[in-house]
C-alpha cells in the first residue's frame, strides 16, 4: 500500500471507527505511571525503561487485534517498508492521532526510524532534575514495547529503542526499529 | 482478574498455613487498590488544574461539585453525571447510569460481573478525590456499582479541612 493510501486509511478510521478519550487523561495517566515506576525502582531508570517496554509489549500483544479489526480492509504488508508506513500512518494515527515520520532507512530495508514531531505522552512533562534521568530515562519507552508486541503477533520479530528524545534536550524524538526476522514457522498453512 | 494476586504471596506460601496465605492475598489486593487510588489521585489533581484554569473562582463547595459533575466528567468520561444528590451536610452522591469505564464490561451469566468490575472503580475514585483536593475540598470518596454499567460515587467532605 502506498504511503498516501495508508495516510487516507488512517484518517478515515480515526474519523469513523475510533472511540475518543481525553488527551489530558491519557497524558496525565501515563505520566503518573512513569512517576510511580521511578519511585518503585528508586530512580533506577534503566529498570524503569525495561518495565515500560514490558508493559508496552503486553499492550501490543492485544492491541494488534484491535488494529486489525478496525482496519479490516487491509491485506498483509508485502514488505517491511509497507509495515513501517502502516505503523506510522495507520497505527499511530488511529490510536494516538499522530503520524510519526518514517525515515533513515538502511540499505537492506531492515531498519528505519520513527521521528515524533508530536508526542502526546510527553505533554507537560519534565524529566527529574537529578542529573541522571536526562541520560538514562527513555520516557516514552512504552512505545517500543507496543511495537515489539504487536509485530510479534503478526510474525515479525523486531527490536525497537529510542535514540533521542526532546525531553532530554535533543532536537528530535527518534525511535529506531529493526527487523530481526520473519517468524515464518507460525504462518497458517494456506499462506504463501 | 483475581488470579493475578495469588502468585505473589511468596513468604506466606512457605508457612503452609491457609489462613495466613489468605490474609496476605487480601492485604496484597488492598495494596493494589490503594496504589490504583493514589495513581488516580495524582491524575485527578492534574486534570482539575488543567480544566479549571480559565474559569472564574468557585463560590462554594456546591459550585465545585457541579464543576466536577459537569465539566470534569465530560472531559474525562465524555458525559455528565446523571444525578447529583446532597444531604446539605457535606455528603454528595453522584450517579452515572452509563459509566464509561464500565460500559463494555460483561461476563457469562452468574459471572459476578458487578464484583469483578469493582476493582476498576478505584482509579476513578482517586481521580475524583484528587480533583476535589486540587480545588480545596478534602473528602473521602467511595464508589460502587450495583448494576453494570452504572456507578455511584459517594463523596463525604471532611469538616474543618482547609479551603484554599
Amino acid at each position: 500500500m502506498s504511503s498516501n493510501r495508508a495516510a487516507r486509511l488512517g484518517e478515515e478510521i480515526w474519523k469513523t471507527r475510533i472511540d475518543k478519550v481525553s488527551a489530558e487523561l491519557v497524558t496525565l495517566t501515563y505520566g503518573t505511571i512513569v512517576a510511580q515506576l521511578c519511585k518503585d525502582f528508586d530512580n533506577d531508570y534503566i529498570e524503569v525503561n525495561k518495565q515500560l517496554d514490558r508493559m508496552g509489549y503486553n499492550i501490543g500483544l492485544r492491541l494488534i487485534e484491535d488494529f486489525l479489526a478496525k482496519s479490516n480492509t487491509m491485506k498483509r504488508c508485502s514488505n517491511f517498508r509497507e509495515t513501517a508506513e502502516m505503523i506510522a500512518k495507520v497505527g499511530f494515527k488511529i490510536f494516538l492521532n499522530i503520524t510519526p515520520m518514517v525515515t533513515n532507512w538502511t540499505n537492506d530495508n531492515k531498519q528505519f526510524s520513527l521521528v515524533f514531531e508530536e508526542n502526546p505522552l510527553a505533554d507537560f512533562v519534565e524529566l527529574p532534575d537529578d542529573g541522571r534521568a536526562q541520560d538514562e530515562l527513555w520516557f516514552s519507552n512504552i512505545f517500543c514495547g507496543v511495537l515489539r508486541g504487536a509485530l510479534e503477533m503478526v510474525q515479525m520479530q523486531v527490536e525497537a529503542h529510542f535514540i533521542s528524545d526532546i525531553l532530554r534536550g535533543n532536537d528530535t524524538t527518534e525511535m529506531r526499529v529493526s527487523l530481526i526476522r520473519y517468524i515464518d514457522d507460525e504462518l497458517p498453512p494456506e499462506d504463501d | 482478574g483475581a488470579g493475578t494476586y495469588g502468585g505473589a504471596s511468596s513468604t506466606a506460601g512457605a508457612t503452609g498455613a491457609t489462613g495466613t496465605r489468605k490474609m496476605d492475598e487480601e492485604e496484597e489486593r488492598d495494596a493494589v487498590f490503594y496504589r490504583l487510588e493514589m495513581l488516580g489521585y495524582r491524575v485527578g489533581q492534574g486534570l482539575a488544574e488543567r480544566f479549571s484554569r480559565d474559569r472564574p473562582r468557585f463560590n462554594d463547595t456546591l459550585d465545585i461539585i457541579k464543576f466536577l459533575c459537569k465539566d470534569l466528567w465530560i472531559a474525562v468520561f465524555r458525559k455528565q453525571v446523571d444525578n447529583l444528590r446532597t444531604n446539605h451536610r457535606g455528603v454528595y452522591v453522584l450517579t452515572d447510569n452509563t459509566f464509561r469505564p464500565l460500559q463494555r464490561m460483561s461476563t457469562e451469566a452468574g459471572g459476578q460481573a458487578v464484583t469483578r468490575a469493582q476493582p476498576f472503580l478505584w482509579f476513578p475514585c482517586g481521580v475524583v478525590r484528587g480533583a476535589l483536593a486540587a480545588m480545596g475540598i478534602h473528602a473521602t470518596v467511595h464508589a460502587e456499582s450495583t448494576e453494570l454499567p452504572s456507578a455511584i460515587f459517594q463523596i463525604k467532605t471532611i469538616p474543618g479541612s482547609t479551603q484554599q
